[in-house]
């Protein structure tokens, strides 16, 4: 029942994706710009990681992929909303966490797919990594869309306007970017901005997705990126489904 | 036969000024295959009685029952049994018609062979066969009404909740869905309880009035009773006696002019 449930619902959202080929693209603007511009800032400077500065940074950038995009999933949500689609759905007997999971299972779709032309392009400039590396980079990818997205839809779902849900959105997701030290790698940082920022969940995905494109597949980054990950994934999707199953008043 | 049961449903919803009593208990019956008009002024609870009723908004007091299955044990069961068509519909403006139905019949648990089977059905019965293949945002108002209520009867509901039917129709367009509403009742014995803030279609179309006013039941008859009884004769309009029973009638005329 949730399998099919879930399929339905993944379906309906893909096809709307697929829909807009522009949507579909988008996301991928900021990290290549990123990749294009501050990348090659990088290539002469010592950043203290193994590897080149493209091992450091392309992680960095996916997961930036996934923050951005993830974040304001939600938006679509608050659009259906006023069209009355969610309630539509909601009246149906269809399972309250296939109404959450189909749509985030689409969203993580299109974020792999970017993340994919985004690793292609990073290779075009300059990037070498283990394949290995590069796939558990796109699984980390993955993880985080289901654990953003989910909360991003939960978040939608309680307020009522685009103009509320923006800022509330931007005010989260620059300081996790500037913090998880998606750009540079907090090994540069000083004493209490190092200490800050292991707070910040995405600083375990980040060190975890470095290690991965260097070839490290078994170190303590590695297991606290996947612990933090999973257990985010799982706390993010049971608040969602909880959204989902209580209407919104 | 009672296919609607409530006893003191109620909701409060918590807000930052304190708590706003929407519904403040509401007892009802209605009959199987009967048309139920369910009005009241702006912000009297009828919507917010009819999302509980569609298991939407958990109430936080009082009981009921829809199709034999109890709001609060069996939500699933209410599901099953009854159809929903909120004021601002809910199709997808950039999705066909035809996409809209089957994934509808599919929402209901239909295998895709019997969703798309239903779709034609639907379509034929509620006159969108021309329109299968085009975006819903291309329908002109009343074409969009019947899908909304075609989505509605996917899984053949034996009770349909229309909230505010045929607001923003044409004239043809409302007395088309009068027509049709009644044909749900003649031919499929659906119950259907609506909302309307028209009194000649809530006269012309209801066997029966329920009145609510702050969130309580504040009359409840037959068009021709509730005449009787609170417009003073059988012969007074259905606005007067809504205004006698509400207790709002038209401001009170001052004589003097305003000075300007």
């Amino acid at each position: 029942m949730l399998l099919q449930d879930t399929a339905l619902i993944y379906g309906r959202y893909l096809r709307q994706s697929l829909r807009s080929r522009f949507a579909l693209l988008f996301g991928l603007l900021m990290p290549l710009l990123y990749l294009c511009f501050f990348g090659p800032l990088l290539t002469g400077l010592p950043l203290g990681g193994r590897g080149s500065s493209w091992q450091l940074l392309v992680p960095g950038l996916l997961l930036q992929l996934g923050l951005f995009g993830a974040s304001f999933a939600g938006f679509s949500i608050i659009i259906e909303n006023s069209q009355g689609v969610v309630e539509r759905m909601r009246v149906t007997p269809v399972s309250r966490l296939a109404l959450l999971l189909g749509r985030v299972l689409r969203d993580t779709t299109v974020f792999v797919f970017q993340a994919v032309l985004l690793v292609l392009a990073a290779v075009a400039m300059g990037l070498r990594a283990p394949l290995g590396g590069v796939l558990i980079g796109f699984a980390f990818v993955a993880l985080l869309t289901v654990s953003l997205g989910s909360l991003s839809y939960a978040m939608a779902m309680k307020v009522h306007t685009p103009q509320e849900f923006g800022p509330l959105v931007n005010a989260m997701t620059m300081p996790s970017m500037l913090l998880s030290g998606l750009m540079l790698p907090m090994s540069l940082a000083p004493a209490w901005l190092d200490v800050l920022s292991h707070l910040m969940p995405f600083r375990y995905l980040v060190d975890a997705v470095r290690d991965a494109y260097v070839g490290s597949y078994t170190t303590g980054h590695m297991l606290y990126g996947v612990l933090v990950a999973l257990g985010l994934s799982g706390l993010a999707v049971t608040v969602g489904t909880r959204v989902f199953r209580t209407a919104r008043a | 036969m009672a296919v609607i049961s409530a006893a003191g449903l109620a909701r409060t919803f918590q807000t930052r000024r304190g708590p706003v009593e929407a519904v403040r208990g509401i007892d009802l019956t209605v009959r199987e295959g009967e048309i139920l008009g369910f009005l009241g002024p702006n912000g009297a609870g009828k919507t917010t009685t009819l999302r509980m009723l569609t298991t939407l908004l958990a109430p936080t007091g009082g009981a009921a029952t829809v199709a034999g299955h109890d709001l609060a044990a069996d939500p699933a069961g209410v599901r099953r049994a009854c159809g929903y068509v909120a004021q601002s519909g809910g199709v997808d403006a950039q999705i066909s018609v035809r996409e809209e139905l089957v994934t509808q019949g599919r929402l209901y648990r239909l295998t895709k062979p019997q969703a798309i089977a239903r779709a034609g059905e639907l379509a034929r019965e509620l006159g969108l066969d021309e329109l299968l293949d085009r975006k819903t945002s291309a329908l002109s108002g009343g074409q969009r009404r019947r899908l909304d209520i075609a989505m509605a009867l996917t899984h053949r509901p034996k009770v349909l909740f229309l909230d505010e039917p045929t607001t923003g129709l044409d004239p043809g367009s409302r007395a088309d869905l009068w027509d049709l509403i009644r044909r749900l009742r003649d031919e499929h014995g659906t119950t259907v309880f609506l909302t309307t803030h028209y009194l000649d279609e809530a006269d012309a179309l209801s066997d029966r009035l329920v009145i609510v006013d702050r969130g309580v039941v504040v009359a409840d008859g037959t068009p021709s009773a509730l005449k009787l009884e609170h417009g003073g004769s059988i012969d007074a309009s259905l606005q007067d006696t809504f205004l006698a029973i509400t207790g709002r009638g038209p401001a009170p005329v001052d004589a003097t002019p305003v000075a300007v």
